[in-house]
């Protein structure tokens, strides 16, 4: 039997060397770490706003990096749709209620699109993703999801290129120009309606989910698209 | 293998077969469940409880002469959980997009009854070369399964074998639909409990 005393330094020099194991690991995977999250989200913005990678040859940290800074201007509007100074980093685009982050696309300084963050709830999480704006203000470019927990092959098909495709072309703004936001129907969508994209069968909550929150994100950016459309 | 000795092999080679972690000892079950949708997540799962159970067997199984008896759980836990962070950590920094999907699954291989049961049925007992073949045998018995019930969760629910599509267009045309109950939880129970009775009917173990 060792005595209370050993256990007790036996104990506390394992608490030692097993803490200070972890923090030196963690600090140093820290950067890299937070690299890859920023990373990913720039990939999505990228690839909502059309620009897609080949499958065959994945794009890398620095590709996307160089992507993003030549292409991709981000902006922080305010909640009368004009530019602030602010550092869209330091924004939470989800909680955030009077400064919305904006993703505009300029090639050759003429601007190809903008992108928006949208996240809401779903059946089992929060979705998080990016809505992709046609320079037109009233046609969807595109929409990709980053993150979320729904159920794999149901709602989790919300991240498969079928169904993200459906959008594009789709309008939000109906003729009266009112915002009526992009129906998810159950089954297959009106081949005609320019309004409405097809469902995910076994997700209706989750298709319900994300047509709700995306006219909510939308409403936010109204002023700022109200503009745009005006031309 | 004729540089090991009879014990360090059955220490190795039981648990992939005679003694298998999860279809004869019916242990980490949930993440057998949670992870095995893809074979990807399923592979990356396996390298992941294999880094930690031989790791932490072979610490373990060191300081087994100085662990206290009655702290050596607490100290069991703090080693393995001091293990799963790092990999955890290793994984968010060098393989993001599959850490993203197996999420907490990583987190929960601490509670994952194989890692505990080693440490405390083998390491406490073992030299630390023998106790590192028993982790790598247990971590490779416990990916073996998880890496075949992926398979035909995989095929049978995605039409795919890691990522590559291998039904042919001809068959879905044909009428051939990828059964949706496969990519949800009681897909692997169904699979999983196949593959158990069938890896008991070939080992020829039975119930008392």
């Amino acid at each position: 039997m060792h005595s209370n005393k050993y256990t007790l330094g036996f104990m506390t020099i394992v608490a030692v060397i097993l803490g200070s194991f972890l923090s030196v690991a963690a600090g140093s995977l820290k950067e890299i770490q937070e690299l890859n999250v920023e990373n990913d989200s720039k990939k999505n913005i990228l690839s909502c706003l059309g620009f897609k990678e080949d499958p065959k040859s994945p794009w890398g940290p620095n590709e996307i990096q160089n992507m993003f800074n030549k292409n991709i201007t981000a902006i922080v509007l305010d909640i009368n749709g004009k530019r602030t100074n602010l550092d869209p980093k330091t924004i939470d685009a989800e909680t955030d209620e009077n400064n919305f982050p904006i993703y505009i696309s300029k090639v050759d300084k003429e601007i190809k699109g903008y992108a928006i963050p949208i996240s809401g709830k779903g059946l089992w999480s929060t979705l998080y993703g990016f809505f992709a704006i046609e320079p037109d203000g009233v046609t969807a470019k595109g929409i990709t999801f980053y993150a979320h927990k729904e159920t794999p092959g149901l709602g989790g098909e919300v991240d498969k290129a079928w169904f993200q495709n459906n959008f594009v072309g789709k309008k939000f703004i109906d003729d009266q120009g009112e915002l009526v936001g992009i129906k998810v129907v159950k089954g297959k969508a009106d081949p005609t309606s320019n309004y409405e994209v097809d469902g995910i069968s076994g997700a209706t909550i989750t298709s319900k989910g994300l047509e709700s929150f995306l006219v909510d994100d939308l409403r936010k950016y109204e002023s700022f698209l109200k503009n745009v459309r005006q031309g | 293998m004729d540089f090991l000795d009879k014990k360090s092999k059955v220490a190795l080679t039981d648990p992939l077969m005679k003694n298998n972690p999860i279809s004869l000892q019916v242990l980490g079950i949930c993440s057998a469940l949670a992870v095995t949708v893809q074979l990807n997540t399923a592979v990356v799962m396996t390298l992941a409880v294999v880094a930690v159970l031989s790791v932490s067997n072979t610490v373990i199984s060191l300081l087994r002469t100085m662990i206290p008896g009655k702290v050596r759980i607490i100290v069991q836990l703090s080693v393995i959980a001091t293990l799963v962070i790092l990999t955890d950590q290793i994984l968010q920094a060098y393989m993001y997009d599959i850490s993203k999907q197996l999420s907490v699954f990583v987190a929960l291989i601490i509670t994952n009854c194989i890692v505990m049961g080693r440490a405390e049925a083998f390491a406490m007992q073992n030299t630390p070369g023998k106790s590192f073949l028993d982790g790598l045998g247990n971590g490779l018995g416990y990916g073996g399964i998880l890496i075949s019930v992926a398979f035909f969760r995989e095929l049978l629910g995605n039409g795919s074998i890691y990522g590559y599509t291998v039904i042919p267009e001809s068959l879905y045309a044909a009428g051939y639909q990828n059964m949706g109950i496969m990519v949800l939880s009681p897909g692997a129970f169904i699979i999983l409990g196949l593959i158990v009775w069938v890896h008991r009917i070939a080992s020829g173990v039975e119930e008392d």
